[in-house]
This record gives C-alpha cells, structure tokens and sequence, in this order.
C-alpha cells in the first residue's frame, strides 16, 4: 500500500510539473533562426574580433540579420565564405584580403643600437624608458610583442629581429596594429605592392649613421611618379587609387626603404639601393 | 606625548609609514657652492617641456633672439611658455630628440659668442599690490613648472579650487632622491628667493601657515632658514627623518601632518598645497623682475664625473655639451636624467637639459651592480613593507606578468602608483616591478582612452 502511495505521489508530481514545463515551453517560447546554428558551424571560430563584432556568434547572427557581409570575416577561407553566400542566398561581398604590413626594415644586421637595454623584454616595456635602445627612434625594437599577440601565428621575428608576416595566415585581426608601441603596423589590402618600409620623419642622410635603410626624404621616388607617390613629412606617402602601381619608384630609392612585395620573393628592392650583405649584428655605436 | 603614542600605533614615528632607506650618496655634492655653467654653442629646446599642451611658436627661423624672450607662448591654460636661455640667432626649427625617445618639435638656437647674455626684463608682478589671478597669470607667464623634475605647470597646482580652504602651504624640501643635492644648495644659497617666493604664494593660495619641510641630512639648511626667516612671514621649518619616498607630495603631508591623502584626491583636499623648494625660489626671483626661467640648478654627479657639482645650467644645454665640460669618464655606462630612483635613463646623449632636470647621475662601467637574474616570487612581502602607497606589489606583479591589467587596475590600485621604486629596490628576486607598473599604467590609459565610457 504505502509503495503504491509513494508512486501515486510521484507520478502525480511529474505530471504536474510536466504540464508546468510544456505550458512554459508554449507560452515562453523564443524564436531563433536555425540558420544561425549552420551558419556559425561554418565561421572559423577564432573570435578574434577582426570583423568589428565580439565574436563569431554575434556575427553569425548579423549575417543572417543582412546586416554583414561574409567576406567581412577575414579569417575565413574562400570556400567556406562562398559556402555561407550560397547557403543565405547573399552577395559574399568584397573580399579583399588584408595583411598586416610592418613599416620598418631595420633590423640589427642594418640598423645600430645606440644604448643596451636591459630590463623586461617586451617592446612596450622598453619603448618607456627612453623609447628603446635603438638609434631610430621610429624603428622596431625587436623584442617581438607582436609575435606573442598573434593568435594564428602569422608572424615570426626573423634573425635580424624583425617581425615576417605570414600573408597565408594573416588574417587582418589588427592585434598587432594595437600592441606597437612605436605604431609600425598597418593593414593593407594584399594587392597593396608598392610599400614604404620606413617610418623615420627626419630629412637628410643624417639617419644613415642609425640605419642602412632608412627612408632620407630624397624624393626620388617621388620625382616622376606622378600622382603615386607624393612626399608628405618627410615620407613617401603612396597612393593606391592610382593605378597602375609600378615598380619603376623603387629602382630610383638609393637606400632601399621603397620596396616592392612579391608574394614569391618577399620584399623587391631597387637596383639602385646599396647592397645589405653583413649577416651578423652591426656593431654598437660609440655614444 | 600624546603625538608619540600615536606615532607608535600609527607606526609613523614622524614620517610616513613604509618607505626605504638607499645610500644617500650626497656627500660629495652637498658641500659644493652652486656655479654659473658654460653657454653651450647650440641650445637645443623641445616645445614640450612640462605636462600639459606643448608651447605655441611665436619665433621665425633666422630671428635673433635676447636672453629671456618669448620663443613659444603657453597653449591653453594647462601650458606654460618658454624664453630663449641665451642670446642667440634661431638656426632651425625642426624636431629635436627628448628623453622619451621620441622626436618632437623644437628650436636650435645659436649662442652669440660675444653677447653679455644680459636677461630682458619684463613687466614686473608686485606682491603687495598684485593680486591672486596676477600673480598666477605672473607664474605662468614665467614659464614656472614644477623643478622638482615632474614638470606640472605650477600655476595650475596653486588655482585653490573654491570652497577648499588652504590650511598650510608646504615647501617641499625634502630631496629624498639619493645623489641630489639641489635643494639642499637652493635653500642654503638662495633664502632670500625662498622667502620673497614664499610671499606670492602666500597671496595666492590664502594659507595662515608655511612649513618647510626638510630631512634630517640637510641640517645645515635647515639651521640656515630658521635663522634668516623674516618675522613676519608665518614659517615653521621641520626636520624629518631620512626616509625615500618622502619627497613624493602625498608622503611629505603625513609625514608633516599626519594627513593622508585619498586615493586619486589631490593635496587641496587634506587642506593642503605642496610646492618643491627650489619652484618656490624661482619665483621669488622671476616674478619681481617679469622675466621667464631661462637657467636652472643642475647636480651633476656619480662615479663617471671628474668634476662633480652643483651648476647653474641654461635649459636646452645639450647633454652631450655638460658631460664634456664637467669631464665625464670614457667609459661611461649609464647616465640618469634625475636622480637614480625616479629619474629616466637617457639612451642618447644629443638631448638637452629641460625644466624637469633635477640632476644627472653618471656611471662608469662596472661601477654599479648590475640586477641579476630575476627568480620568481617568494612571496616575502619586502615589497608590501615598502610600498608607501600600502599597495600590493608582489601580487600586482604576478597580475602585470600573465596581463591582466584590468584586474590591477580595479582590484588592486595600480593607477595609485607613483614609481618610486621601493618595490624593485627591495626585491630579493630582482623583479623588476616598477617596469612591470609602469608598463601596465600606460596600457590601462591607453584602454581607458579607448573607451571613455568604460
């Protein structure tokens, strides 16, 4: 008997709370897009925040909202923004790949320490105490904050000290951009070629005594190439609306702080600019 | 006897609690009377020489200029103006290097050979008939900032804010910088600036009461003012014990008065306002004749100097020029804008003496340990019995090593850290902990710009 009550009691509040749970389903229930699921499936899910979003969730939900475009996930390989367009039934947008590009060349085989530092080794850290050992100060400090900030390891610090960026795995999330305490990162579109390595705002060949390749505000560049290029504050400033980009302006730049990026052989420099062929460090400066 | 009771349940003993005591090194400095420096050939000048908005040009490329003009006029209220240190011709205005190891706007300035370097005169501020907002316009308009080497424009730290009444005008005396020797010479060679100063800024801030404030290895100075203070002026000196960070303002109000400061309050709200000894004298001298600050004292001192001393040096002298004059060693190492405990590192020799140079402090090679390797933390809480501020060092510099800097920021006070570097100094493990905070309070600002709302 009292087993019989016991199951009676229990059944009965099953039921009861059974109705309780199917009438809250009914009345409370949320609609939300299935397709968010699928189309979250397909993002990368890195969350990097490159596309302006908090992540891959929220940006999902905006792409199926209209409000984005899938090519804005610049993380995302090409088959798999097509597959989010057709699958939507949207434009996949302009998908104009962007990297990182560093404005600096002066690593440690071209460019000399003016003072040691020696204290935590972060770029961030040293840029506080005198802004860094370095002779330029425009220049990378090589401690390589960049490399540690890159989640897809897209950047590698070569033996000279500077950081390489792997275009295949850049995905243009602008971690690095933000981390630079001396600003030299910028992301470009990949069909941006036509690049000035150098961030040294002084005129003159005074610079060269710091570094090899130091951009000297000679203009040279700039001289016939008409709209391209222009010199603002003591830089080459070239501008990509004009087409076509040539590589003619880094065959006149006598130190080589114009290059051209070929996807194959890196970094083109002109026939003019002095031949870099020490390997090791340059030797430190007297003062 | 009732203070001494509190004292040692406060633990203050006259002081503030906390704090170290690094070899003062002062000894070789302290006894040598303040000399007139050389005219270097080329005066270089950043326009940014104190906080705030750097100066605004009003001279050309080629203009030749009188010792004490205006070069560049204050930009807005947090800014001061700055005044041509020699008689010269201007040779170029275009970026010149500073200890932040940036390039900024500035002018050379080509010294006469042959000038009598004869300072301009210029409207003169009466104390007796100015009133408050003249002589804080007077202030200003001489280029006054903080020389005790944070270079706060100083008439922007005098505007008592209404409905906080001053209470006490503190003269900060303290130098508790090892090697400096500054203001230990000011007060001992310029009492009658002092004391005139002291008159303006009575004026302006209304307080009844003036303590000086001085440690207890400045004797002499302290003996020195006592004696000279003219009977009208309402000066008490006090002599503290030798203790760093003692010179930091919020320090020097507890261990004057045993006020604390609030976290992020200012000294205005304990009733207080704290100027440095030697800002004091400045403008005693400037305000009665209307001129602008065009020279300022200068130790120069550590084991990679000859001649060692006390200088009078024109702003904008180049570094490169004074460690040629006062014969700096071959085989300098490092070479410290400042003292050793606050002052930066100069990692270029082509920058020039600013306002904010309290000192330069050289060393030869292997004359200085050098920190060793860094062992992790042993959590022995030397840091915390040092820290002046009663803040956590060691647990903020594990937080500053995995990065998370909203949590120091948040949790544990790190925007109250003012760098002294008792922390790093104590460590056993050569942490290098002020680096750590440093580092950390410039990303948290840079956030906090980012994003105002947040």
């Amino acid at each position: 008997m009292t087993i019989l009550i016991a199951i009676a009691a229990l059944g009965g509040l099953t039921l009861v709370l059974a109705t309780m749970l199917i009438v809250a389903n009914r009345k409370l229930y949320v609609y939300e897009d299935p397709r968010i699921d699928v189309v979250e499936e397909l993002l990368p899910s890195a969350n990097c925040g490159a596309c302006g979003l908090p992540g891959c969730r929220p940006f999902a939900e905006a792409l199926v909202n209209g409000a984005v475009q899938p090519a804005q996930c610049t993380v995302s390989t090409e088959a798999d923004r097509q597959a989010i367009a057709d699958y939507l039934g949207v434009e996949m947008g302009d998908a104009n790949k962007l990297v990182a590009r560093l404005a600096c060349a002066g690593g440690s085989h071209v460019a000399r320490n003016r003072a040691q530092y020696t204290g935590v080794p972060s770029c961030r850290a040293a840029a506080l105490v005198s802004g860094g050992g370095k002779g330029c100060s425009w220049g990378c400090l090589g401690f390589g904050d960049c490399e540690v900030v890159c989640d897809f390891d897209a950047i590698t610090m070569d033996p000279h000290g500077l950081p390489v960026v792997d275009e295949e795995k850049c995905t243009a999330c602008g971690d690095c951009v933000e981390v630079c305490p001396k600003d030299l990162f910028s992301l470009h579109p990949v069909s941006h070629q036509l690049w000035v390595a150098c961030k040294n705002e002084e005129e003159g060949d005074g610079i060269l005594e710091e570094c090899e390749v130091a951009c000297t505000a000679c203009g040279k560049c700039a001289m016939d190439a008409g709209e391209l290029i222009t010199m603002e504050n003591n830089l080459p400033v070239v501008h990509y609306d004009q087409y076509p980009q040539q590589q003619a302006p880094i065959q006149r730049c006598p130190t080589g702080a114009i290059v051209w990026l070929d996807k194959k052989l890196g970094a083109i420099k002109g026939a003019e600019s002095k031949k870099i062929v020490r390997k090791g460090e340059r030797p430190m400066g007297t003062s | 006897m009732r203070n001494l009771i509190k004292d040692i349940f406060t633990g203050r003993n006259g002081s503030f609690r906390h704090g170290i005591h690094p070899p003062e090194n002062k000894d070789e400095t302290n006894g040598r009377p303040i000399r007139q420096f050389d005219f270097a050939p080329l005066i270089i000048l950043p326009l940014a020489q104190h906080i705030g908005a750097p100066s605004e040009l009003v001279v050309r490329e080629g203009q030749e200029v009188m010792r004490g003009q205006l070069l560049a006029k204050a930009n807005g209220y947090v800014s001061v103006p700055l005044h041509a240190p020699v008689s010269g011709k201007i040779r170029k205005i275009a970026n010149v290097p500073t200890i932040k190891g940036t390039m900024s706007p500035g002018i050379f300035l080509e010294t006469f050979p042959y000038s009598t370097q004869e300072v301009l005169e210029g409207t003169p501020v009466d104390v007796n008939t100015a009133s408050a907002e003249e002589i804080l316009q007077g202030i200003q308009a001489a280029g006054i900032v903080g020389l005790g080497g944070a270079a706060f424009p100083t008439h922007v730290k005098l505007k008592v804010p209404e409905g906080k009444p001053c209470e006490y005008l503190m003269l900060n005396g303290i130098e508790c910088e090892p090697y400096l020797t500054t203001d230990h010479r000011v007060m001992l060679e310029q009492e009658e600036d002092i004391f005139m100063g002291i008159r303006y800024l009575l004026k302006v801030t209304g307080a009844k009461k003036v303590i000086i404030g001085i440690e207890a290895n400045k004797q002499d100075a302290a003996d020195h003012l006592e004696a000279t203070a003219p009977d009208d002026l309402p000066v008490t000196v006090k002599v503290v014990p030798v203790k760093y960070p003692q010179g930091s303002e919020k320090m020097l109000i507890t261990a004057l008065t045993g006020r604390e400061v609030p976290s992020g309050g200012l000294p205005i709200d304990v009733g207080c306002v704290v100027v440095n000894i030697a800002t004091t004298a400045e403008i005693g001298r400037l305000l009665p004749h209307g001129r602008g600050i065009q020279e300022r004292v200068v130790t120069i001192t550590g084991s990679g100097i000859r001649h060692k001393g006390n200088y009078l040096i024109p702003i904008g002298t180049p570094l490169r020029y004074v460690l040629e004059q006062v014969g700096a060693v071959d085989n300098i190492s490092e070479v410290y804008m400042g003292g050793p405990m606050m002052g930066m590192a100069a990692a270029n020799l082509d920058i020039s003496i600013v306002k904010g140079t309290s000192g330069i402090v050289v060393f030869a090679e292997n004359t200085v340990d050098r920190p060793g390797k860094v062992y992790p933390c042993i959590k022995c809480a030397a840091c915390v019995e040092a820290c002046p501020l009663m803040l956590n060092p060691s647990k903020l510099g594990i937080l500053a090593k995995y990065e998370d800097y909203d949590t120091m920021a948040e949790r544990y006070h790190l925007m109250d850290c003012f760098e002294c570097g008792a922390c790093s100094y104590v460590c056993p493990s050569h942490i290098p902990l002020v680096q750590y905070f440093r580092l950390s309070k410039s990303i948290v600002r840079k956030r906090q710009k980012a994003q105002p709302t947040a």
